[in-house]
């Protein structure tokens, strides 16, 4: 009841005619970023962040409240009209939606994807609204040497548990890492890897590092492989959904949610392993034989899975002050930048930023479907727009961002730099997840790890010496040992005839 | 790591070069890392310091370098990223990503000297010149509205002056 009246109270705050404006703003402009080929939620945030500068921290969140869900949106737009998605959580969307596309029911695979994430959003944020205050009580009393053991538990499995290659995804997480030690140590104040310049000592910003990753590194990747031949884009009317389509996808929406959410709010990250496993439920559940023609289960439950799943990330987010995936190291960074850090004392400390910031969720959830089930006829417009120029566009913005933070050209050449590493990455087909996660979590670490030293007076012991911290490590150890042992399973039994690339577990 | 074992070797399969190139990369990085943290000076009654996370991190560094070059020898060959707008049946075209940098270099050297407007009108023409466009004024023309509005959205709504340099008194 107490979470209710809160909640309320968000409402209350959320609602002034000023905060309604960003909030429908940051659906718009997000959805229109998110539709853009190319262009995923996390990209998006990135490019969008230097547009929140000169706003208040409530009112800045509740706009990237909207940019989230509305970029989440726009993606599954684009991966229903195009067949190649862009992003790895709309991969399963795209299998069953861009069938259903071709056979000209592209209005109701749109329909039932807002639906679909809007039901998945709403719920999946009264959830964040129930749990995270209970875990951040739970959390005010966890020492140094357990949260040092659950950061290591979810750079373990974001590392080892998704992704096709372990080996590369070590190497992302390790240069990710490298990354998060450019600068001044904090406790010393000695500078760190700043190859001896001096605009590198207060370390480099998050949003160059983002902006050049996602940004530039994608635009210049794209640039080397651009696509000559135009691609075939499915004309969209007006998304509704018949009494039938109805009947077929209410039952997909809900498992999807309740698949979806506990993968968001575990350190576990991603969307990848929600959606697949919505889409084999429904694909098992199914009375129609229509799965692999485009069956609207297919569409419904994935997408309610990937949008609870976003949703979910905010219980460690808001809780533990941990960020589970690239978004939300990008809204960590950005709480940053106004001086807030989340973690278990936030929602003690700041309370009328959490609830306003939930209720500014579930608003933006509902504008999403208000202003996206009619617009998307022109969304789909969008996808039209030449490639050179929404490229070029894409780099502006990307310039325009990191020069915009300190006004000093120097940014332009650091986003140039991780441009390359961004490009590499793309090349090497290293994942990008545990990264950008090695760069946001790797400080917070190594200060967990100090503070847990410094108090064992630099006995190793010190990290071991709380029961939370011993079972965390033990999770740990089977987070790494059973994907081997099953590997090895896999090899022994298909081995040696067929050569065993990482690459045929792979889903991305 | 789940490296392919030796007998997955196929013959007439070449071995992925560049993938070499990154091992080195990442070893002469961890390397520097763990030189660079030995630099530092541990305070008095500091019982971790500044250096035990870098000797971590470079140490993990140079094991996955190692690892990545013997995978690499072995046939591993990395998996590109494809995407809407990615064709990797065709060769990467170094051309046009020379293009795009000399555009962003001549950006940063620039900026300061001409201003956000003029360098963010020609940065948004040469790109897309750089990426293929055919419609040079139509493209100076958006640019220059995109910069000159952004400039403006910053100025008026976020109430972040960016530099006018040359068109000072102009904007």
């Amino acid at each position: 009841m107490d979470t209710l009246n809160l909640l309320l109270d968000g409402f209350g705050n959320a609602l002034t005619p000023t905060n309604l404006l960003y909030a429908v703003l940051g659906v718009v402009i997000g959805t229109f970023v998110g539709v853009l080929p190319g262009i995923g939620p996390a990209m998006a945030l990135a490019l969008l962040l230097p547009i929140t500068f000169g706003l208040e921290p409530t009112q800045s969140l509740i706009m990237f409240a909207g940019i989230y869900y509305g970029a989440m949106y726009g993606g599954s737009t684009t991966s229903i009209l195009l067949n190649t998605p862009g992003e790895s959580a709309s991969v399963m969307t795209a299998l069953e939606g861009n069938k259903m596309a071709k056979r000209g029911r592209a209005a109701q695979a749109l329909a039932t994807a807002a639906i679909g994430s809007f039901i998945a959003g709403t719920i999946g944020t009264l959830l964040v609204a129930f749990f995270a205050p209970i875990i951040a009580d739970i959390a005010v009393e966890i020492g140094a040497p357990s949260y040092f053991a659950i950061m290591l538990l979810s750079l373990v499995l974001v590392t080892s548990v998704l992704g096709s290659s372990k080996l590369r995804g070590f190497v992302g997480l390790f240069i990710g890492l490298t990354i998060g030690l450019v600068g001044l140590d904090l406790s010393t104040g000695q500078a760190r890897l700043t190859l001896g310049i001096t605009q590198l000592v207060d370390g480099v910003d998050i949003v160059v590092v983002a902006v050049g990753l996602f940004a530039v590194g994608e635009a210049t990747w794209i640039a080397a492989h651009l696509r000559r031949a135009p691609l075939d884009i499915i004309p969209v009317g007006q998304p509704f959904l018949s009494r039938d389509d109805l009947r077929r996808s209410w039952r997909p929406w809900l498992r999807g949610t309740a698949i979806g959410f506990p993968f968001g709010a575990l350190p576990a990250g991603g969307s990848e392993t929600p959606t697949f496993l919505s889409y084999v439920t429904e694909k098992k559940l199914a009375k129609h034989d229509e799965f692999g023609h485009g069956a609207i289960e297919g569409v419904a439950g994935p997408e309610a899975a990937n949008n609870a799943s976003a949703a979910g990330m905010f219980v460690p987010l808001l809780a533990l002050g941990l960020p589970v995936t690239a978004t939300a190291s990008i809204l960590l960074a950005a709480m940053n930048t106004y001086g807030i850090v989340p973690g278990p004392s936030l929602l003690t400390d700041e309370p009328e930023l959490v609830w306003t910031l939930l209720a500014s969720l579930l608003l933006g959830n509902a504008l999403l479907l208000v202003v996206n089930l009619p617009l998307a006829p022109l969304w789909a417009k969008l996808l039209q727009i030449p490639r050179p120029q929404l490229y070029a566009g894409i780099l502006f913005f990307a310039t325009l961002g990191a020069y915009a933070v300190d006004q000093n050209p120097f940014d332009i050449g650091l986003l140039l730099a991780f441009g390359a590493v961004g490009f590499a990455v793309r090349r090497f087909g290293i994942p990008m997840l545990p990264l950008i996660l090695g760069v946001i979590i790797g400080p917070l670490m190594e200060v967990k790890m100090r503070e847990a030293l410094d108090i064992s007076n630099g006995a190793v012991s010190g990290l071991f010496n709380e029961a939370l911290a011993l079972v965390v490590y033990a999770i740990v150890a089977l987070a790494i040992v059973v994907p081997l042992l099953l590997d090895l399973r896999r090899r022994s039994r298909t081995a040696p005839s067929e050569p065993t690339d990482e690459r045929e577990e792979a889903t991305r | 790591m789940s490296a392919a074992g030796k007998d997955d070797v196929r013959p007439g399969h070449p071995v992925d070069r560049a993938q070499y190139v990154l091992a080195a990369v990442l070893l002469v990085v961890g390397v520097y890392t763990i030189v660079d943290a030995r630099g530092l000076t541990v305070g008095f009654g500091d019982p971790i310091g500044p250096r035990v996370f870098p000797y971590a991190v470079g140490a993990g560094m140079v094991v996955l370098s190692v690892v990545l070059a013997v995978a690499t020898a072995r046939g591993d060959v990395a998996e590109a990223e494809g995407g809407e707008d990615v064709d990797l049946t065709a060769p990467a075209d170094w051309l046009t990503v020379a293009k795009l940098v000399g555009v962003l270099v001549l950006a940063m050297l620039l900026v300061n000297l001409l201003g956000w407007a003029i360098t963010g009108a020609a940065l948004f023409a040469g790109c897309a010149w750089a990426l293929g466009s055919r419609t040079p004024v139509r493209d100076v023309v958006v640019g220059a509205v995109l910069s000159v509005g952004s400039w403006y959205f910053f100025y008026v709504v976020l109430d972040v002056p960016l530099p006018p340099a040359i068109l000072d008194g102009i904007l």
